[in-house]
């Protein structure tokens, strides 16, 4: 080896991507986007937190275990609960923080510095990753425990232990929702050479889960297990509801949905369908956290699967694709 | 992998060793970053002439295209080499892969000894490579922006600043280093884009069109710089250029470059000589009145091989050095000589010379062709 190489050594992938990390991190948190998404996942939550305060008493009425978590769930004045509200514009935190991670590099002519430096070429695209989940962690953390802490405040519920768990559950369960969403638009970050198609491509895919993705499962069901006569009705409605069901867990959003619904109220007993007879002599009670976990253990995977093809998509893109510009 | 992972630790133990060293022995950081690049300047000064990267028979396919073609070269230590070709040549490819930022489909390239695609980490380390289109983060300052590179390198604390603060004064910088980068002009970005390259203290310095959209002013300075960081600092310098003024005036070798192939190196001595093998002399001649008449007995004369126009001008190819005799029958016949240059010796010849022979033909020569045909039909009409 060269003797020029000896003083040099203190390169190593380590090195390089702590500084990307660092940077990228720095860079989220100074931007006016991150203040945006601040402001409206902030407003959201105490939007749904007076709700949910509102809704409280009638919910207290039916049924008076687990009322903290009720503050998470509850909806009320037709304002939709913290779930909901994060299901829906949870993707909005990821997109928006991760729509031009690549694509603006290129723009600008920072890519090719920076790949010309003595770090690995996927430290670059790791380093932005982890950055913006280490973001929307912190967003996600902070708004959940906050949304408590006023909680506690206003209603004077003081959460027991599982129920501080339950919601610490939920908040992960959260975090690798949006990551997911990060992941995607960092792969259209990577594939999109213009900054605004990849944010509209990643809106176009959110649209989609979000509200498309239902009807396209019903449709689906319906045409494979027709129930449009008594007959058919008959023996098809589980197959079809199955068939329906499954087809919507593609969707992230909806496997969130199920999922975290599924945590935060104990009394949910199953995430499939429960016949009569599988019914017979159940008594009826609150599962445990454990219990509860068990249940929804494949959307977590499932979740995680998910997050994991989108970011690999987007580091395999990134790895083959020319540096050059023109 | 395991063990050359090893291997680097070792490595860099020892390493951080020497540095706690040095710190203990002499006290201010300063004395010391400046001692560790001075030691390397004349451990350069010491290496120079020696060949430091070596490209063989390198290819580079994109699908049916063939953008670097069967490449070989050797650039020396210490030296400024020009790698000049019109637009899409290969140069940038060339350059991408010297880095390794793309794998060549055959061939290989050595920069001091390594190998350019296997150890690509070990290369940009000792390789700065200024982009054509170099850009910074625009709402970071000139000064964080150069922090980040330095971080990049793994270097930090006060060696850094440090650093960047002589960087910045060497590149002129300093009063615009905490303005954001967004605000500087192309010539700034330019010259922070040099200060950038030079956080690393390279050997080797490779700049993709470092030329472009520069102003006059500007561009002298950059042309100083550049000779700066070869004779005072012994770096190796690779310039990508297809601008030949500029490139004449620093580098020590160039290449011409055209589709892929490398169809001539050396000096510019050398590069002349061999253009003017074929022996015919080029005349740029400039008169008044410039007519057709004219055109007919410029070539009556002696020795005259062919009369190219270029605007107001005669490009007149020759046998013999038609000066004498060109001025006189030009003076007998009252006309005036505004312009008479006899052509060579500056790479713009040259290089339009290597092109002909090359057979480049782009629309503006088959353009040009035409002309030429037309001027020897008439001439065969007037004979």
């Amino acid at each position: 080896m060269d003797s020029g190489e000896e003083n040099r050594v203190r390169i190593n992938g380590a090195t390089g991507r702590k500084a990307l990390f660092r940077k990228e991190l720095a860079d989220h948190l100074k931007s006016k986007r991150f203040l945006l998404l601040l402001i409206l996942i902030g407003s959201t939550s105490y939007a749904s937190l007076y709700g949910a305060l509102t809704g409280l008493s009638d919910a207290i009425a039916s049924d008076s275990n687990f009322i903290f978590l009720k503050l998470y769930t509850q909806g009320g004045n037709s304002i939709p609960s913290f779930m909901s509200f994060i299901a829906l514009l949870g993707p909005i935190v990821g997109l928006a923080l991760g729509f031009d991670a690549i694509n603006s590099e290129r723009a600008a002519g920072t890519l090719n510095r920076l790949v010309s430096q003595p770090i690995y070429r996927d430290s670059i695209i790791i380093g932005k990753f982890l950055a913006g989940t280490a973001v929307i962690a912190s967003i996600v953390y902070t708004m959940g425990i906050a949304l408590g802490a006023v909680g506690v405040l206003c209603t004077g519920l003081k959460p027991s232990g599982e129920e501080v768990l339950r919601i610490l559950v939920f908040l992960t369960f959260t975090v690798i929702y949006i990551a997911f969403w990060l992941a995607i638009s960092i792969l259209f970050s990577v594939v999109c050479r213009h900054a605004a198609t990849s944010a509209l491509a990643s809106i176009a895919v959110w649209l989609f889960f979000a509200i498309f993705m239902s009807l396209v499962a019903s449709i689906v069901a319906n045409a494979v297990y027709p129930v449009n006569d008594q007959y058919n009705a008959m023996v098809n409605s589980l197959s079809n509801y199955t068939l329906e069901m499954n087809l919507n867990r593609i969707s992230p959003y909806y496997l969130y949905s199920e999922a975290v619904s599924t945590i935060m109220n104990p009394s949910v007993r199953s995430v499939n369908v429960v016949t009569m007879d599988q019914l017979v002599g159940a008594i009826s009670g609150y599962l445990s956290l454990g219990q509860s976990l068990l249940l929804v253990w494949p959307h977590l995977t499932g979740l995680a699967a998910l997050m994991l093809v989108a970011f690999g998509g987007s580091y395999i893109g990134f790895m083959r694709q020319e540096v050059r510009t023109n | 992998m395991a063990k050359k992972g090893k291997l680097r630790r070792a490595v860099k133990e020892e390493d951080g060793c020497q540095l706690q060293n040095a710190g203990e022995a002499a006290a201010p950081v300063k004395q010391t970053a400046e001692n560790a690049e001075k030691e390397n300047m004349e451990k350069r000064a010491s290496e120079k002439g020696t060949p430091c990267i070596r490209i063989s028979h390198l290819v580079k396919q994109y699908g049916e295209k063939t953008a670097v073609n069967d490449l070989n070269l050797t650039i020396r230590r210490g030296e400024v080499f020009g790698l000049l070709g019109p637009n899409g040549a290969g140069k940038t490819t060339t350059i991408l892969m010297l880095l390794g930022l793309t794998e060549p489909t055959s061939g290989s390239a050595t920069i001091c000894g390594l190998d350019c695609e296997r150890h690509p980490l070990e290369v940009k380390s000792i390789v700065g490579y200024l982009p054509d289109n170099t850009g910074f983060y625009s709402d970071m300052t000139g000064r964080q922006n150069l922090r980040f590179t330095g971080r990049l390198n793994g270097m930090d604390g006060p060696e850094l600043e440090e650093r960047i603060d002589h960087l910045l004064e060497r590149v002129g910088m300093t009063k615009a280093a905490d303005q954001k980068a967004g605000t500087y002009s192309k010539g700034m970005r330019q010259r922070l884009g040099i200060a950038d390259v030079l956080i690393k203290d390279p050997e080797i310095i490779v700049m993709d069109e470092p030329t472009l959209g520069i102003d006059p002013e500007g561009m002298r300075e950059l042309l100083q710089l550049i000779r700066e960081l070869s004779v005072e600092d012994g770096r190796t310098i690779l310039i990508s250029s297809h601008q030949l003024h500029q490139i004449q005036q620093v580098c020590d070798r160039v290449g011409i470059f055209v589709e892929g192939k490398l169809i001539a190196s050396g000096t510019l001595e050398e590069l002349e000589e061999h253009v003017w093998k074929d022996g015919s002399y080029l005349l740029e001649v400039g008169v008044h009145p410039c007519d057709d008449k004219l055109l007919g007995m410029l070539y009556q004369q002696p020795g005259v091989q062919k009369i190219d126009k270029e605007g107001d001008k005669f490009i007149i190819t020759s046998k013999t050095d038609l000066r004498g005799t060109l001025t006189g029958f030009l003076g007998e016949n009252g006309y005036t000589v505004l312009h008479l240059h006899q052509r060579g010796g500056d790479l713009d010849e040259i290089y339009r010379r290597y092109f002909e022979k090359a057979g480049q033909s782009d629309e503006r020569n088959e353009f040009e062709n035409r002309k030429k045909h037309g001027f020897r039909r008439r001439k065969q009409s007037e004979d």
